[in-house]
């Protein structure tokens, strides 16, 4: 498989949401909007991609016994920096997104690539990995996050599209199952198209 | 009654699936029969309620007076990662007919977000809840995770029989009636 490809396939033929359904607790929870939805999904990409690349480097000094509470300690480092970071300097941002940021750690996203990629593959596939899993999740949350902002408030990353109440389910709870539901079947068929 | 607010506060305002979007992972995966739902739901609520108790324990008399609260993330996924492990050990031993019910879901339950969740809102300082207070905080939220799934999977069950258009089938059905259901709840929301 080509690096190109290893690159591509977690944006529509393994997306992670849309495929896997895999960290579907941040990606109901925070997509309220579609910049938390992006920021979210860029905050698992920083963790995905450092958690594969240790992962990848450390492989063979760890013992097949006990790799999976070494992840689970390498992973919670990097959510622990990157909680820190994002409380530091964008913490508007952290506040909504709120406790989805500690819980990156239990993300079955990260810890299955650990797991089933990075643990079995050279350190540059293992990046590309990490990288292209992580904008594939970013990219199912930013798009789940801007149809839910658009039907629910009328808006797009915070510019109003049309003026007037839009319809508040979308932004409350119920929309986000909805809307993620439609998503996959689309999901499904552009999948059916392409490959 | 202060018990009671927390527990009906846990099982229908602030469900933990529908309106917290936690445990969405086990909620879609193992609710494809109510027998296994129900399995599912007491590991949940064995081990929450004990994750629980030692987290709030961890937290208030370790992390807390030796000023290291940004170890909480680490040792909490730790916590519950030997708990687990320790508890699958003791039920094996100790109940096998226990073990025969819950064993499959334990291993689960590591990544089971809502364990984790649960755990770090239950020392959140804006709820100031002693330890009686955070264990039945833990035991609501356990039974209203109980309460969704097995709900879920009646549906599920049924909507097996029906002609779901081609490209609903399997998952998008199933979140699309978990919204239905999340609506059904919003009807609980301001009853506390």
């Amino acid at each position: 498989m080509g690096q190109l490809q290893n690159f591509s396939k977690g944006f529509i033929k393994d997306n992670p949401v849309f495929v896997l359904l895999l960290g579907l607790c941040p990606a109901l929870g925070v997509t309220t909007s579609a910049f938390n939805g992006l920021g979210m999904g860029l905050a698992t990409t920083f963790v995905l991609f450092s958690s594969n690349l240790v992962v990848s480097l450390i492989k063979n000094l760890i013992p097949a016994k006990v790799r999976i509470p070494s992840f689970i300690v390498v992973i919670a480092s990097f959510v622990t920096i990157t909680d820190l970071v994002m409380e530091a300097f964008l913490p508007a941002l952290y506040d909504s997104l709120g406790l989805f940021i500690p819980l990156i750690v239990v993300n079955c996203l990260v810890m299955g690539r650990a797991e089933a990629f990075a643990s079995k593959n050279n350190t540059f596939s293992s990046i590309v990995d990490g990288l292209g899993m992580g904008l594939g999740f970013a990219f199912a949350l930013t798009l789940l996050g801007g149809v839910r902002e658009i039907l629910g408030a009328g808006e797009f990353f915070g510019l109003t599209l049309f003026a007037g109440d839009g319809m508040l389910v979308f932004v409350l709870a119920p929309g986000a199952f909805i809307v993620l539901g439609y998503l996959v079947a689309l999901n499904n068929i552009v999948k059916k198209k392409l490959y | 009654m202060e018990y009671i607010i927390i527990i009906i506060g846990a099982v229908f305002v602030n469900n933990i699936v529908l309106a917290q979007f936690l445990g969405i992972c086990p909620y879609l995966g193992v609710s494809a029969r109510v027998s296994t739902s129900i399995g599912m739901s007491g590991a949940v609520m064995f081990v929450m309620t004990l994750a629980t108790i030692v987290t709030f324990l961890i937290f208030n008399y370790i992390l807390v007076p030796l000023d290291i609260t940004y170890l909480q993330t680490i040792s909490y996924i730790l916590v519950v990662a030997s708990l687990v492990q320790m508890v699958e050990l003791i039920l094996k031993k100790v109940s096998p007919a226990l073990y025969q019910a819950l064993g499959i879901f334990l291993p689960l339950i590591v990544t089971n977000c809502a364990i984790l969740g649960v755990t770090i809102l239950a020392v959140r300082e804006d709820y100031g809840f002693h330890l009686l207070e955070a264990v039945v905080f833990a035991i609501g939220h356990a039974l209203g995770f109980a309460l969704t799934i097995i709900l879920f999977a009646g549906i599920r069950e049924h909507l097996d029989l029906m002609d779901v258009p081609k490209g609903m089938r399997g998952a998008p059905a199933a979140l699309v009636v978990a919204g239905i259901l999340a609506l059904a709840f919003m009807g609980f929301a301001n009853l506390v």
